[in-house]
């Protein structure tokens, strides 16, 4: 499992006061019991932890941990190759 | 008509995060008005009444802690208590029990904290935010917590929030509308902003809180929260609950005068109707827990009000103000206040009015009430006031009796 997938399984644990051992790449929101205000506060922790924005329709998309994965991952990846501001 | 008494009450204050503690420190005169840790330089004030190292990890399970700030977690401990003395909720039907809380302030530790990053830094605010800041925020959560599906909403009347929320349920329950409430007041809103805010009016005390003296400058602010489990005496006589007081009438007025300086007639007005609502004449009151906020208006107001509901009687009556010792924890001080005349009555002594030993302060003799209790003294009234008077000249009095079987 990669660092993005373990931070967002520590994440979604604190969130919802869960065992991480509970949480696979597999599990859906509906199994964790992830509803529409925690799917915000994740977006947002993430938002912040990672220095990304996920895009809202995006958001909506998002059903399980490892859509969750792959989100960040693209965000990271678009953020990484967006050209720099001229200073 | 329907009897109410309180079977339940909790409270976290800054002299007690329980009631036995609450009301040994009352009655020792231990005070929670301390100087300020990391205290802005730029106050003209130096002392504040707060709630010294709160457990919320203890007191709020996890999902809790997510949504609750400071002033909800109040709440919760506070109602937690109430519910566990009365254990109200296990008698009557989810949605027979009503919760009225007041609350002034909202979720101000959360709506400073993410104002300042919004308008310092820019970029985001937490989507927890909403429900963090709402004032009601409380009221949700204790319901939640405790299953009670009945009428339940926020009253906010500034100074007076607790007062008129517990003033309210108490009608309630009387009335038949529920057969029980949880009902008090919670606030945390001793932010910086808030501080500030407080400070350019020129109403807090730079030495000590002292209502009454002659020398008074002023309030001190604070923080807390005290909630009570009420309900009919015949109910819960047949259960066995145990009663701690009765609620026997309220009043409420408004000065349709001034948004901050008092004036007599509108006190004066939610005293006598505290009285006639509980069919009592001046006469019967053998103690005032008043609103008191040290202030030299406030102050002044309040003994020309007294003296117009009492006359003579006025200066010999027993009146103390307990804010120099819990401080101003603004909608719930009126809470607080009524946990102390509950305990004046348990202990058969009422609480000393706290504050002039600092200053080597006196009564001041203008305002003619010549027994403002100096210390605390042993007597049984047979029934006491709680005041509270709001800026905005918003008015809440309670008329209480001890309880005997």
């Amino acid at each position: 499992m990669n660092q993005v997938a373990e931070e967002c399984i520590a994440l979604i644990a604190k969130q919802k006061s869960i065992p991480p051992e509970q949480i696979r790449l597999d599990s859906t929101f509906d199994e964790l019991a992830v509803d529409s205000l925690d799917r915000v506060s994740l977006a947002f922790d993430i938002e912040e932890k990672f220095e990304i924005e996920i895009p809202e329709q995006k958001l909506g998309q998002i059903k399980t941990v490892n859509d969750m994965v792959i989100g960040i991952e693209e965000a990271v990846r678009q953020k990484t190759a967006a050209p720099k501001p001229n200073k | 008509m329907t009897r109410v008494v309180i079977t339940g009450a909790g409270c976290i204050t800054p002299i007690g995060q329980d009631v036995a503690s609450f009301s040994e420190n009352l009655f020792a005169g231990r005070t929670g008005i301390r100087e300020m840790q990391n205290r802005p330089a730029d106050l003209h004030f130096s002392r504040t009444a707060t709630v010294e190292d709160f457990q919320q990890q203890e007191w709020l399970t996890a999902s809790q802690r997510q949504i609750a700030e400071r002033s909800s977690s109040f709440a919760i401990a506070a109602a937690r208590q109430a519910v566990q003395q009365s254990a109200l909720v296990a008698a009557y039907p989810a949605d027979s029990i009503a919760i009225i809380f007041g609350c002034s302030t909202g979720g101000r530790t959360t709506e400073d904290q993410e104002s300042e990053k919004l308008y310092t830094r820019g970029g985001r605010i937490h989507p927890l935010t909403v429900p963090r800041v709402m004032a009601s925020a409380g009221t949700s959560l204790v319901s939640m917590e405790h299953s009670i599906t009945g009428p339940a909403f926020t009253i906010t009347t500034a100074c007076a929030s607790g007062t008129h929320a517990i003033g309210l349920a108490f009608q309630m329950v009387r009335s038949g509308a529920v057969n029980a409430a949880l009902t008090g007041a919670h606030e945390a809103p001793l932010t910086y902003m808030f501080l500030k805010a407080w400070d350019s009016i020129h109403v807090v005390s730079p030495t000590a809180c002292r209502p009454f003296a002659g020398d008074r400058d002023g309030m001190t602010l604070a923080e807390g929260a005290a909630i009570f489990a009420i309900e009919s005496l015949a109910s819960a006589q047949s259960r066995g609950a145990e009663i701690l007081a009765e609620i026997v009438g309220f009043g409420m007025s408004s000065d349709a005068h001034h948004i901050t300086q008092p004036n007599p007639a509108g006190p004066a007005a939610a005293m006598q109707r505290a009285l006639d609502d509980a069919n009592a004449s001046p006469s019967e009151v053998g103690y005032i827990n008043a609103h008191g906020t040290g202030t030299e208006a406030n102050d002044r107001v309040e003994a020309e009000a007294i003296h117009r509901v009492f006359g003579e009687r006025a200066r010999t009556l027993a009146i103390s103000s307990t804010k120099g010792l819990h401080g101003h924890a603004m909608g719930a001080s009126g809470a607080m206040e009524l946990l102390a005349t509950v305990m004046a009555f348990r202990r058969n002594l009422l609480p000393a009015n706290a504050g002039f030993a600092e200053t080597g302060s006196q009564v001041d003799p203008t305002l003619k009430l010549d027994h403002i209790l100096l210390q605390n003294e042993p007597a049984s009234p047979s029934l006491a006031l709680s005041s509270s008077f709001a800026f905005g000249g918003l008015n809440a009095v309670l008329a209480v009796r001890p309880f005997a079987a």
